[in-house]
């Protein structure tokens, strides 16, 4: 019944006098990757923040898979399947890469009161996560602590456990900053593989990526959803060019 | 009756202007350092202890201040350079362990040092007599303190917002690391800070030497009411300890003189004799718990990190 | 399909898929041996002094344990612990006043008071974070100290004997054998169950909101929640040990409430170390234990003890069980580490 899985009406977000998200309605189609560029500090993060329940919107609404999630808080959205990682890695640096991963994929679907069994002798969970871990080629790492991974690896992990929830939207803020040619040529084949089953909502600044994936894209400009349209119809606009891209030959 | 309520109110102020000495200092540590000083109490007692040691040295009641003043600063500012300052990266847990375990050392060697009997600071002379405030008379040296805070506390309104000290106080309690950033020698400003902090316990010490009894162990009792006044009037706020201090003063120290008696006349006599002292001591943390469940920042939080 | 040999195989060992015979289980499983010998020497001797010492080092084991499970795994800083020990006594004591000594009467008025005590605590504490809940945790022991001082028809301040303790089945917790059995069996079996809950998906969830609080919302786990629940067990748990304490002393006095028995019982978990299975039991040990030996050098001895403290603090925060684990450790490739020192939570978010 609905063509969009996520959507927000009219979203608004201030901080005092500033108006850091200025009435942005945007969608994501089911199985779409959507990519949001734009500036620094055009208020790309405080969107996804406030996609994901971490942040109160003033105003407008958040619709996911057909209810209005705006009220509710983080865990509940997680727990809908509406999932999102980090721009600064944020992981368990305790718990081995499994551990985290296979928490990640309890934490969508069940509570926690359980008090005897241990969480890694539950198979379900653990072939879950062990499927996010072989996608992300993180499994010859599983028994690694996490606070023992390279820079990549860890935001690999932070994909592995967004993907361990099985979502139904990903909402990926910037999940290749700070990645070398390499790590970030293998994050895009990976968000290949993985849109189509998933609907993605993606973050990036590295704008060859964004282009490779991308099935629409939104240029958010201070605050404001600017302009919106297919990767040919943005790398063509010429006011996009003059507020983002510059005027090389871009993808 | 009025005479009652009217010097018991006085009393609550005495006691909530000796909080504040204590709140001011330890909220701006918590604030800006982010550092859980459970050893101020201790500070607060060490003043007592200078002050009264000073005092029956040389019988004046002023050098006693003094030596309560001095020596707070100097062991204040020795305490933080050699133990304190290793601490602030470290977590909240290590700040507890540390403190705590200052605490067991100077209550002990107070003991030490100065025995285990309480040990005589007397009103001064020149105090020990009545003033006669709002058509009742009061004990001068309850007054003095009284006055003695306010112009503390008007004292400290003005360092924070009309000197440039108080500028690179404001500023590091909203972004301690920008103002290291900045150039500002923060060793230096952090020291200081804490010695500012220790004096006024020092000074909390003196002015209650005289009414309480200087012994070991002074400290702590007095110390968990600031940390009360300090939640009610929002971490890291000064003005917010003021308010809060007095509030917490006046509401305990009534709350005992008048529950009681308040209870007797709507229950009966033994259940009121029971629960009047127990409720009355509970007051202040009830009212803490209140505080919280509605605004858990504080009553005047200020500028926040 | 065949899994490769890097799959966690979460059954391998005793403890959180540690090779089981190391330092780190063997010595603290000597020290249970010897606790349990511990009775049988004193039936031997005929002198039950040392039953008493050491009933004391496993009673407040148990009380520690409670803690750990709190602050160690889900990195609550309490400094107001001594209020449910103190509310565990005096659930004996009370009732005892007034002619009841039936053990199970005296429990469940101890886990009903815990229980409710540590939710309306826990509750408030935990719309504060860091600084601010370390303050009010103290802040509420204190007030259940004033409380039970007010309280003069109880004993006020001197306290109160308890002539009728605690009796279940046939047993009467008053006799020092019997309630060191006790004890010790309570502390082996929360001792047991704490390790089996540090990888069951409780204990996930509170050791990742004491690394990551946010995250562990993120994930799906509502932190304030589990926090809150952590907080009321261990309160009820460490109540349990303020029973055990009562009968053992035939007494129950406000002292039991003082913050510095809260601050006691954080520098036994430190010591035996945050958030291992067996630090209660080598953290109460090992600091009952100091404070008798330095006991023997001086009168005063808490200042020597403050200073250890102090060191303590200074040095960092493996604790004993961290350094049996370093001392014996041929760690399997990517074994779990003990808790990672210094962290411990610095806040709950909404």
């Amino acid at each position: 019944m609905n063509e969009y899985l996520l959507r927000t009406e009219s979203l608004v977000k201030r901080y005092g006098g500033l108006l850091v998200t200025d009435s942005v309605s945007i969608d994501v189609r089911p199985g779409e990757l959507h990519a949001i560029i734009g500036p620094n500090g055009a208020g790309k993060t405080t969107l996804i923040n406030q996609l994901s329940g971490e942040l109160h919107a003033n105003s407008g609404s958040v619709l996911f898979d057909g209810h209005n999630v705006t009220a509710l808080p983080i865990h509940d959205r997680a727990r809908r399947g509406l999932l999102r990682s980090y721009q600064i890695t944020s992981i368990f640096e305790g718990f081995t890469v499994l551990e985290n991963t296979v928490l990640a994929a309890m934490g969508a679907k069940e509570h926690a009161f359980r008090f005897w069994r241990p969480m890694l002798g539950r198979p379900d969970l653990v072939k879950v996560a062990n499927e996010a871990l072989a996608v992300t080629s993180l499994l010859p790492r599983a028994q690694t602590p996490a606070a023992e991974l390279a820079y990549g690896e860890r935001r690999q992990l932070e994909l592995a456990m967004a993907l361990a929830a099985q979502p139904k939207v990903l909402l990926l803020d910037e999940p290749m900053a700070g990645m070398s040619a390499q790590e970030s040529a293998g994050v895009v084949a990976l968000l290949k593989k993985l849109k189509g089953a998933h609907s993605i909502l993606l973050i990036e600044h590295d704008m060859d990526a964004v282009f490779a994936l991308a099935d629409r894209i939104t240029v958010l400009v201070y605050g404001r959803a600017m302009f919106s349209g297919t990767p040919d119809e943005i790398r063509n606009h010429p006011e996009v060019k003059a507020v983002y891209l510059g005027d090389e030959a871009i993808g | 009756m009025t005479t009652l309520i009217l010097s018991q109110l006085l009393n609550g102020v005495q006691y909530g202007v000796l909080l504040f000495l204590l709140a001011a200092g330890l909220t701006l540590v918590f604030g800006i350092m982010s550092f859980v000083n459970l050893a101020h109490g201790s500070l607060y007692m060490m003043g007592a202890y200078f002050a009264a040691t000073a005092f029956n040295h040389t019988g004046s009641f002023f050098l006693a201040i003094v030596a309560a003043l001095g020596g707070c600063v100097v062991l204040g500012m020795v305490l933080e350079r050699t133990a304190i300052s290793r601490l602030y990266m470290r977590d909240h847990l290590d700040h507890v362990l540390v403190t705590f375990g200052l605490v067991l050392f100077f209550n002990e060697m107070a003991q030490v040092i100065w025995g285990t009997q309480p040990y005589f600071l007397p009103v001064p002379a020149w105090l020990d007599s009545t003033v006669d405030i709002f058509g009742i008379t009061y004990p001068s040296y309850r007054f003095a303190i009284i006055v003695a805070g306010l112009l503390a506390a008007v004292g400290s309104h003005l360092l924070i917002h009309k000197t440039r000290l108080g500028m690179l106080i404001r500023a590091g309690s909203v972004n301690p690391q920008m103002v290291g950033a900045l150039g500002v020698n923060i060793k230096m400003l952090n020291a200081l800070l804490f010695g500012i902090g220790a004096a006024l316990a020092g000074l909390a010490g003196v002015m209650a030497g005289p009414i309480l009894s200087v012994q070991s162990g002074m400290g702590e009792p007095v110390l968990i009411t600031t940390l009360v006044v300090i939640v009610i009037g929002g971490i890291g706020s000064v003005s917010g300890a003021f308010y809060a201090a007095l509030i917490v003063g006046i509401a305990d120290t009534m709350g005992r003189a008048f529950l009681p008696m308040l209870l007797r006349e709507v229950m009966a006599r033994d259940i009121a004799n029971a629960a009047g002292p127990a409720i009355a001591s509970m007051l202040i943390y009830v009212l803490m718990a209140l505080v919280l469940a509605i605004r858990p920042q504080g009553l005047f939080a200020g500028a926040r990190k | 399909m065949k899994t490769t040999n890097t799959q966690a195989n979460p059954q391998t060992s005793l403890q959180t898929g540690r090779r089981p015979w190391q330092a780190g289980t063997l010595v603290p499983l000597a020290l249970f041996v010897l606790l349990a010998a511990v009775p049988l020497w004193g039936l031997l001797t005929d002198n039950s002094f040392y039953v008493a010492f050491f009933a004391r080092i496993v009673i407040y084991a148990i009380a520690v344990a409670a803690l750990n499970l709190a602050l160690g795994y889900g990195g609550l800083v309490s400094l107001g612990h001594a209020l449910f020990l103190g509310l565990g006594a005096y659930s004996v004591a009370l009732p005892a006043f007034y002619g009841i000594d039936n053990g199970w009467v005296h429990l469940l008025v101890c886990l009903a008071s815990c229980g409710l005590a540590g939710l309306i605590t826990g509750a408030i504490s935990l719309r504060t974070s860091g600084i601010g809940f370390i303050m009010i945790t103290l802040a509420f022991a204190q007030m259940g100290y004033f409380l039970f001082v007010s309280l003069k028809q109880y004993g006020g301040d001197d306290g109160t004997s308890i002539t009728l303790t605690s009796k279940f089945v046939g047993l009467d917790m008053g006799g020092v054998y019997t309630v060191y059995i006790v004890s010790l069996v309570l502390l082996a079996l929360l001792t047991w169950w704490m390790a089996r809950l540090r990888v069951a998906p409780f204990g996930m969830v509170l050791r990742g909101a004491r690394q990551n609080v946010r995250r562990i919302s993120a994930v799906g786990f509502p932190a304030r929640r589990y926090l809150l629940v952590s907080y009321v067990l261990s309160a009820m748990l460490c109540g349990v040990a303020g029973m055990l304490l009562a009968n053992l002393n035939a007494f129950a006095s406000p002292s039991t409430l003082s913050w510095i028995v809260s601050g006691d019982l954080v520098v036994m978990l430190v010591l035996g170390g945050i958030g291992t299975i067996f630090g209660p039991l080598l953290g109460a040990t090992a600091f009952l234990g100091l404070e008798e030996i330095l006991k023997i050098f001086t009168d005063h001895w808490l200042a020597v003890f403050g200073l250890v403290i102090v060191f303590i603090g200074l040095l960092g925060k493996a604790g004993i069980a961290g350094f049996l684990e370093s001392a014996g450790s041929r760690r399997a490739k990517g074994a779990p580490r003990p808790a990672a020192p210094g962290a411990a939570r610095k806040g709950v978010e909404a």
